[in-house]
């Protein structure tokens, strides 16, 4: 009993109070951080020859329509006095540039990534809400509300500067122009069309927009974004969604129609080609610059020269890395590691 | 607290029994609160306060900038979350505290005393108690409050008390009541008294009470010796009455315990300029960055203003750079996140708790468990350079055994072979039935002798029962208490006791004994009184016979000075076995008789009444009578007591000291008594080169004393190191000096430790044999440290320092300061004797100042709560002297030897830990933040931020808060036995090498180097990708979730590769906080959450969208090995090229656990064995003279006795015996000084290690030593042996191997062998010539440690070429 008493205080003898929990110490020793430096670096390499030889392989054509330069196809149009421009840009293939093919425009020194502009939007109305159609979000300032004070929708910076050039492909087929046929569903994420953008349950959906008026720099309201498709209007129309999510960087590319249908499901074959745009986007005021990209994919989506450069560099400096370890672990090592 | 003050008194009046009267005044009543809160105050002034910490301060107002819509670049929960968390966390904690303090509080305010109220004695809380109550104490009672003595059952109003917790001094004080009030016994007078007490105000001089009490029109003056102070317990006194002046938070005990200062760590500090440096990069990058906006919205942003035009308000780019200044200053404040303080509470709180439940640290004994009162200060404790240590009750148990004895030149006590079972305790019982049983002795030849009826062993006992001033009490017959003033007289007048002399009582004018159950009362005739420069104190009794006879007991100096010429042969024997029991620390004392005739006493008793009645000079006077009789005495033998040292403190100093750990002791012990437990704790050891000993009286004799202490360092260093070149100077001292062997063998073994030298050194008739060495090796040697590098850095060798209370006085004066601190910091050991409590704190205090280095103060007496208060950490050992001094420590523990455990284990392992966790901390955050800076260069310096909102408000609190609080809590870089076993581990922390402002630039730059690989490699790789549905990658919620999940795997990595102790926690928090990230971020991606809150969640479907791609995984690897790649390189190459002590143990450790896998467990026991190794005195052998009169009571005792003031029978009037303890205390003083003026120190028989024992071994402790230096240079290469094995394989080989000395050193080793024996005379005798050869012996073996600290790396055995050179010499 007296002894109980004694140790009443005792703390607890285990593993954990006396700091004696099993663990594993790992220590960077030489039989391990070599030849993981030497796997790594292979790995690496390995690697990095695949995504270069596959990058090698993708076709990408890149081509600027802004019209800065005089000689350029679209230089009439660049002025922005001209309305309703159109200009045709030529290019020819010498070889089937195989498919799918996507087919992107590309914008310059253009700041989608600005804070105040990423947040100029009103995700409720742009989810069908009906009460943030009367009365959008503060953060859509200045283009909440127009000037007659009614209500913007879709409000904010972001839907007011949909990029609304249009383009045509034209296979120039001896000498008569043949329209590739565009293929412009599924080019948004499948979230984005089902489940952050939707339109209000109202049938038609031009009833739910009383009220409201277009953005400024609108042509048309947002239920008549795509007359060809009915279901291709509003907040959940392709080109819209594909402008709202915002790129990161101020020089993006956005996917606008893929090629796949019909003769050019394989590709486009080797010939002339006009592409048709209609120039409505303006860009020269604040020095941005335009341009359309065809390319195809591989398993690791577009051309990306850097990604199996890197792989090769950062692999072999394993390697080497490796190397100057050894040696030095091999004049320097532990005295009894013998 | 919180109570409106009154103004401040000026003074104070009091009259008893009258509480309408006394009401008047307001003063405070005894209830005391220490308690900050209540539940309705708890929030208002807890917030208050937590907002007065600067950091809080600044998120609430990063908070209040966030919701300012243009600034606002991140919600506002961003931070309010972690804010709210921090806030409640330390709320919880602040109360949990304060309900503890209530709960003391009420436990303290709710104790019964009894207080006189309308004449009758009712029972009342403390609290309750008010000024101008009589309150009556019992025995043993706490006094409640300050009280003035009224009356006590003991005659004279005397009565004694403890004061163990106000001032830390264990032995009993006497008070005294004025003379009209002791008088009022019982209650009923007392109920009519109504005297006024005018006082002083309240004040916290413990010492100090100055009053007056008017009473039936008269005054009285009060001192404190009338006052009963709150703290204080009564003793030996069976109840007494006290008015009480000062109550509750008035009394002198509140007022001397004041607010705890508040004490921060170095790291603390560090870590706060960090931060401020932080702050300011933060203002910089802001900076950068708005003016990078200012440049962009000029030259960009206002042509773009037909997609993004500017905000009405903000028309223009200055202005809008200046909202993005703000902006960026919210999300880039993530580089000080506020979870980096309350993480490093969290890893501070775990950390208290693992010393809390540390069983190795755990006294059965007192059931007390270590317990880390102060949860702030843990890391420090790894970063400890000075120990200040009091000495009784915290390296000694306070507690005196009679241990050995010699009487008429036959030693008893020794004991035996420690090799064979220790024999039996002896049982006195049926010899004796009046024997305590508490005593221990194991010698039953001294029994036996005692039983023989031996003339000379009875005469012994004899005089130890009847030469003493010890008071006895008998409660019941047999049941005998002894009142000893110190605990020396105690313990010999109870051997006496056992051994059949048993002291039963005493009148003033008698003694009566039980000599071997016969009682016999001797006619006690006088008391000559000890004091400190007599050092011995005589009785002269008349025996039943009528034959009168002074028995003397003193000092061995002193007394055999004055022994009778024909005691020369017993004398020198004795003189022998008391430099054996100096030698093993114990205290002496030699003890003589004179048999008067009737005519001497008669003639002698005449001149002692006429010094006695002499008013000049009394105490001279009084001096020369004791001296006048005290002559021609016969020996008798001598004692020795043990001051127990506490368990384990040798060794703890000695692994302490080789954790470069120096230690001080500061004692109000005499000097006598700090030099004698400095040699038996090795503090102090017969092979240092110097004891230097600092006791002038006036400011310019304490510096000369210091100067020439420091003269003699440098010149004696200097010496040395010729010595090591030229081999001249010390090893012709070495030579003639004659240590007992030749110049070869005296540097072969000197160096190796000198344990070989006493196989060759006959024993000396009539001592026992040497004691064989002790079975277990002593764990760890103490290497000698090498000295700091001060100004003083060229000096080598060992010094102490021991140093008065007076002479400290002066040394500590301003101008002095750095000379003391310069010479006492040369010197490894320092000793500060007779301090007050208020000098241990400003020693504490200077070497703070001076040192820059991280102070630590142990001890247990309320003395030392100032030190303990004033230096870093305060360690308050929880042993028998109150709770005080843990009250105001940090740390609380109950035995000293778990200090070593507290520092080398806890301690270190909490600085390794929280350095590394700072470490870390810093880094991820600036990995994490850092990405932003970069990204503005991109976005128009917009302050949009990379990340999703929600990860950045996760980021520090869950996704990488648990691992790293978990390295922080757990990490481990070697096991606690190698912490021990390598001392040397501690000594980064001390160097403060794991964290400082260079390693803090490390982190930072990798931080930086992260974020720019985790921006631009993301950058590159995502601006053309796309998927492989042709969607392009470069969206900026791609962008976010990528960048994200890399910086999560990079740092989670980092980590991983931080961690070196992975256990089961350590596992569950990596690989959960990554399942966390992945969880969570699913979740917020989540379609469902969306359509909850459709404007909160934008990032819908990113996550999935994002982590499908394989492109998106490459950069990610491809980003983390290039992060993680360099740093793996460079600490591998670091380890190779530039390891640590502790990388090497820890590989030495992993290879040996991978060679033997079932050694792992056996480890402990090896542990075990150094944890119980005590063989505190055993171990030292043949060494300098301590001789230690060290009676630790003050004189004045034999007066009290004979005047029998505190004998209850006598009616002899009261002298003035108050006013004369005092003045004889300075007296002696005085007179100390001029007896120190005439003998140089280095002479003084107690301190300076005598010549003639250097010859004996060198404790075993030290050994080993220099093996054990050289083996913390080179990691142990045979992994199978611990370091006291090796030593004991190692050791032999010098010998062996040396070459057989030439022939003049072996002529000389024959004359030194001789010597030794022939010199062997009482150290007190010692000529001063010997002191200055001694210098030289211990110079010349240091030379050799110097060379053999040398060569010790390289195979050749050192000690033949110094065979070499000192025959060279000849």
């Amino acid at each position: 009993m007296k002894e109980q008493q004694e140790t009443a205080n005792r703390p607890d003898n285990t593993a954990f109070t006396q700091q004696r929990l099993p663990a594993w110490q790992p220590m960077l020793s030489a039989g391990i951080v070599i030849p993981g430096f030497v796997i790594i670096g292979l790995a690496f390499i390995g690697i990095g020859i695949a995504l270069f030889v596959t990058s090698q392989n993708i076709q990408v054509l890149e081509r600027d329509y802004t019209g800065v330069e005089n000689n350029s196809p679209c230089f009439k149009c660049s002025d922005p006095s001209t309305k309703n421009c159109v200009c045709k840009l030529d290019f020819s293939l010498d070889k089937l540039f195989e498919g799918p093919v996507f087919f992107y425009y590309g914008l310059s020194n253009y700041f989608q990534n600005y804070r105040k502009y990423g947040v100029s939007r009103d995700d409720r109305q742009l989810s069908g809400r009906l009460d943030n159609f009367q009365s959008p979000d503060e953060g859509c300032v200045p283009y909440q509300y127009d000037a007659n004070n009614k209500p913007i929708v879709p409000c904010g910076s972001v839907a007011n500067s949909l990029f609304n050039d249009t383009f045509k492909l034209y296979q120039i087929v001896n000498g008569a122009r043949k329209l590739v046929p565009f293929d412009g569903k599924g080019i948004a994420w499948w979230t984005d069309h089902n489940v952050k953008y939707r339109n209000p349950s109202i049938t038609p959906l031009k009833n739910a927009f009383n009220g409201t008026v277009k953005p400024t720099f609108w042509s048309k309201p947002a239920y008549e974004l795509d007359p060809s498709d009915p279901a291709n209007n509003g907040f959940v129309n392709q080109d819209f969604l594909v402008w709202m999510r915002r790129a990161a960087l101020p020089d993006f590319r956005k996917l606008y129609r893929r090629i796949t249908e019909g003769d050019y499901k394989n590709g486009l074959p080797a010939g002339n080609y006009s592409l048709e745009i209609a120039y409505n986007y303006p860009v020269l005021d604040f020095d941005g610059r335009k341009k359309v990209v065809f390319s195809n994919v591989s398993w690791m989506g577009g051309k990306n020269q850097f990604l199996g450069i890197a792989y090769l560099v950062i692999g072999s400096l394993c390697v080497v890395m490796s190397i100057v370890m050894l040696i030095v672990y091999a004049k320097f090592k532990f005295p009894d590691e013998e | 607290m919180f109570r409106k003050r009154p103004p401040p008194e000026e003074e104070r009046r009091v009259r008893a029994n009258d509480r309408e009267y006394n009401e008047k005044f307001q003063y405070a009543s005894n209830c005391i609160m220490t308690s900050k809160y209540n539940i309705i105050t708890f929030l208002p002034v807890n917030l208050f306060e937590q907002f007065q910490e600067v950091a809080n301060t600044y998120f609430l107002f990063l908070l209040i900038l966030q919701l300012i819509p243009q600034i606002s670049s991140l919600s506002w929960f961003t931070t309010i979350v972690p804010l709210a968390l921090v806030l409640s966390i330390t709320a919880v904690k602040d109360a949990t505290d304060d309900y503890f303090r209530h709960k003391s509080d009420n436990q303290v305010n709710n104790r019964q005393s009894q207080v006189l109220i309308r004449g009758s004695l009712q029972n009342e809380k403390w609290m309750n108690v008010r000024v101008g109550d009589i309150i009556k104490l019992e025995n043993n009672q706490f006094v409640a409050a300050d009280l003035l003595l009224l009356s006590s059952t003991e005659p004279h109003g005397l009565c004694y008390i403890e004061t163990a917790e106000l001032d830390g001094e264990t032995n009993m004080k006497v008070r005294q009541s004025v003379s009209v009030t002791s008088e009022l016994g019982d209650p009923n007078n007392l109920a009519t008294f109504d005297g006024e007490v005018v006082c002083e105000p309240p004040n916290n001089k413990l010492d100090r009470f100055c009053g007056t009490l008017y009473w039936r029109d008269s005054k009285y003056g009060l001192t404190n010796q009338n006052m009963l102070l709150r703290g204080c317990v009564l003793r030996n006194t069976e109840a007494c009455y006290g008015l009480v002046i000062f109550a509750g938070p008035d009394t002198k005990l509140m007022q001397n315990s004041g607010r705890t200062k508040f004490k921060r760590t170095s790291i603390d500090r560090l870590m706060n300029t960090l931060v401020l440096w932080i702050f300011g990069f933060l203002v910089c990058m802001g900076v950068i960055l708005a003016v990078g906006n200012a440049v962009w919205e000029r030259e960009v942003g206002s042509l773009f203003q037909s997609y993004l035009p500017w905000d009405p308000p903000v028309d223009n780019f200055l202005f809008s750079a200046f909202l993005s200044f703000w902006s960026y200053v919210i999300i880039l404040n993530t580089v000080v996140p506020i979870s980096l303080y309350v993480s490093v509470e969290v890893i501070r709180l775990g950390h208290s708790y693992f010393i809390n439940w540390d069983r190795q640290m755990f006294c059965s004994q007192f059931n007390t468990a270590a317990e880390a009162r102060t949860t702030t200060l843990n890391e420090e404790l790894g970063q400890v350079e000075y120990i200040f240590s009091d000495k009784t009750g915290t390296l000694t148990q306070n507690i005196m055994s009679f241990n050995k004895c010699s009487i008429n030149g036959q030693a008893y006590g020794e004991v035996t072979d420690p090799l064979e079972p220790p024999p039996k305790r002896l049982d006195f019982t049926p010899f004796n039935p009046l024997a305590d049983p508490d005593f221990c002795f194991y010698d039953d030849t001294l029994l036996e002798s005692v039983k023989v009826g031996d003339l000379h062993t009875h005469e012994f006992f004899r005089l130890l029962s009847l030469c003493h001033t010890v008071m006895s009490e008998e409660k019941s017959e047999g049941e005998l208490v002894y009142k000893a003033q110190s605990p020396d007289e105690g313990a010999l007048v109870t051997a006496a006791r056992n051994f059949g002399f048993v002291f039963r009582s005493r009148t003033p004018g008698t003694i009566t004994i039980t000599e071997m159950g016969r009682p016999v009362t001797y006619t006690l005739l006088a008391i000559l009184d000890f004091n400190n420069i007599r050092k011995r104190m005589s009785v002269i009794v008349r025996n039943p016979e009528g034959r009168i006879r002074l028995y003397c007991k003193g000092a061995d100096t002193l007394l055999f000075e004055r022994l009778h010429p024909c005691n020369q042969e017993l004398m020198n024997i004795t003189s022998d076995h008391l430099n054996e029991y100096a030698a093993d620390g114990l205290r002496t004392l030699a003890l003589a008789y004179r048999d008067l005739s009737e005519e001497e006493w008669e003639a002698w008793s005449e001149s002692h009444r006429c010094a006695g009645k002499a008013t000049d000079c009394r105490e001279d006077r009084l001096a020369a009578a004791y001296e006048q009789i005290e002559q021609d005495m016969m020996l008798l033998g001598a004692t020795a007591i043990e001051d127990k040292l506490q368990e384990g403190v040798p060794e703890t100093i000695a692994i302490l000291s080789l954790a470069n750990i120096k230690i001080w002791v500061l004692t109000g012990d005499k000097q006598e008594t700090a030099v004698n437990i400095g040699y038996s704790c090795k503090m102090l050891t017969d092979d240092m080169t110097e004891v230097f000993i600092i006791s002038g009286h006036t400011v310019q004799s304490v510096r000369q004393e210091l100067r020439r202490a420091r003269e003699r360092m440098i010149e004696v260093s200097r010496g040395r190191d010729g010595g090591k070149e030229g081999g001249v100077e010390g090893w012709e001292g070495a030579c003639y000096n004659g240590n007992g062997f030749g110049g070869g063998q005296a540097g072969a073994t000197g160096g190796g430790g000198g344990g070989e030298k006493q196989l060759q050194c006959p024993p000396p008739p009539g001592t026992p044999p040497p004691p064989p060495p002790p079975s277990p090796p002593p764990p760890l040697p103490p290497l000698p440290p090498q000295p700091p590098s001060t100004l003083m850095d060229n000096i080598s060798g060992e010094f102490a320092l021991v140093i008065n209370g007076h002479s400290l006085a002066h040394a500590l004066e301003a101008d002095m300061e750095a000379e003391f601190v310069l010479t006492a910091c040369a010197c490894k050991a320092v000793i500060c004797c007779r301090v007050t409590p208020l000098q241990k704190a400003l020693v504490v205090e200077l070497i703070k100042k001076h040192k820059k280095a991280v102070t630590l103060a142990i001890g247990d007496g309320a003395n030392d709560v100032s030190m303990i208060k004033s230096a870093h950490i305060g360690v308050g050992i929880s042993g028998q002297e109150g709770i005080q001094a843990v009250l105001a420590s940090d740390y609380s523990f109950s035995q000293f030897r778990f200090l070593q455990r507290l520092l080398l284990v806890h301690g270190r392992w909490s600085y390794l830990r929280m350095c590394r966790f700072l470490c870390y901390f810093f880094y991820k955050n600036f990995a994490f933040t850092m990405v932003h800076f970069w990204f503005g260069f991109f976005c128009g310096f917009s302050a949009q931020t990379v990340y999703d909102q929600y990860f950045i408000t996760l980021y520090n609190i869950v996704y990488t808060s648990l691992p790293v609080l978990a390295m922080g809590i757990f990490d481990q870089d070697v096991p606690e036995q190698r912490s021990l076993e390598y001392p040397k581990l501690y000594e980064p922390g001390q160097l403060n090498l794991l964290f400082n402002k260079r390693e803090f630039f490390i982190c930072i730059a990798q931080g930086i180097y992260t974020s720019v690989v985790l921006f631009f490699v993301p950058y590159a790789v995502l601006s053309d990708a796309t998927q492989s549905t042709g969607e392009p990658l470069a969206d900026y919620q791609t962008f976010a979730v990528t960048t994200a999940t890399a910086l999560v795997i990079v740092v989670s990595v980092q980590i991983a590769l931080d961690t070196g102790f992975w256990t089961v926690i350590n596992h569950v928090f990596v690989w959960g906080s990554l399942g966390c990230y992945f969880t969570i971020m699913f979740a917020m991606h989540s379609q469902t959450l969306f359509i909850i809150f459709p404007n909160q969640f934008h990032f819908v479907g990113s996550a999935q969208s994002t982590l499908l791609q394989p492109v998106v995984w490459l950069t990610i690897a491809l980003a983390t090995v290039i992060c993680i790649v360099p740093v793996l390189a460079f600490r591998f190459l670091k380890l190779d090229l530039k390891p640590q002590l502790s990388d090497t143990v820890r590989y030495t450790q992993l290879v040996r656990q991978k060679k033997r896998k079932p050694v792992g467990r056996s480890m402990g026991g090896v542990r075990g064995g150094v944890g119980s190794v005590s063989e505190g005195r055993l171990g030292a052998r043949g060494s300098s003279r301590r001789s230690g009169y060290a009676f630790a009571h003050q004189e004045g005792f034999g007066e009290l006795i004979t005047s029998g003031k505190n004998m209850r029978l006598s009616s002899l009037a009261l002298a003035t015996f108050a006013s004369r303890h005092s003045s004889s205390w300075i007296d002696t003083l005085r007179k100390k000084k001029h007896a120190h003026t005439h003998t140089p120190p280095s002479a003084s028989g107690e301190c300076s290690p005598a010549p003639s024992y250097v010859s004996g071994s060198v404790p075993p402790l030290s050994t080993s030593s220099s093996v054990l230096g050289g083996s913390q240079d080179t990691p142990v290469e045979e992994g199978t042996h611990t370091p006291p094995v090796q030593s004991a394989q190692v050791d032999p080989v010098p010998s062996t191997h040396t070459p057989p000395p030439s022939a003049p050193a072996s002529e000389a080793a024959c004359v030194d062998v001789v010597s030794p024996t022939s010199v062997r005379c009482p150290g007190g005798d010692s000529p001063g010539g010997w002191t200055l050869s001694l210098g030289m012996v211990q110079e010349a073996l240091f030379g050799w440690k110097g060379i053999a600290a040398r060569t010790s790396g390289s195979s050749s055995p050192g000690p033949p070429s110094v065979a070499k050179e000192t025959s060279n010499t000849e």
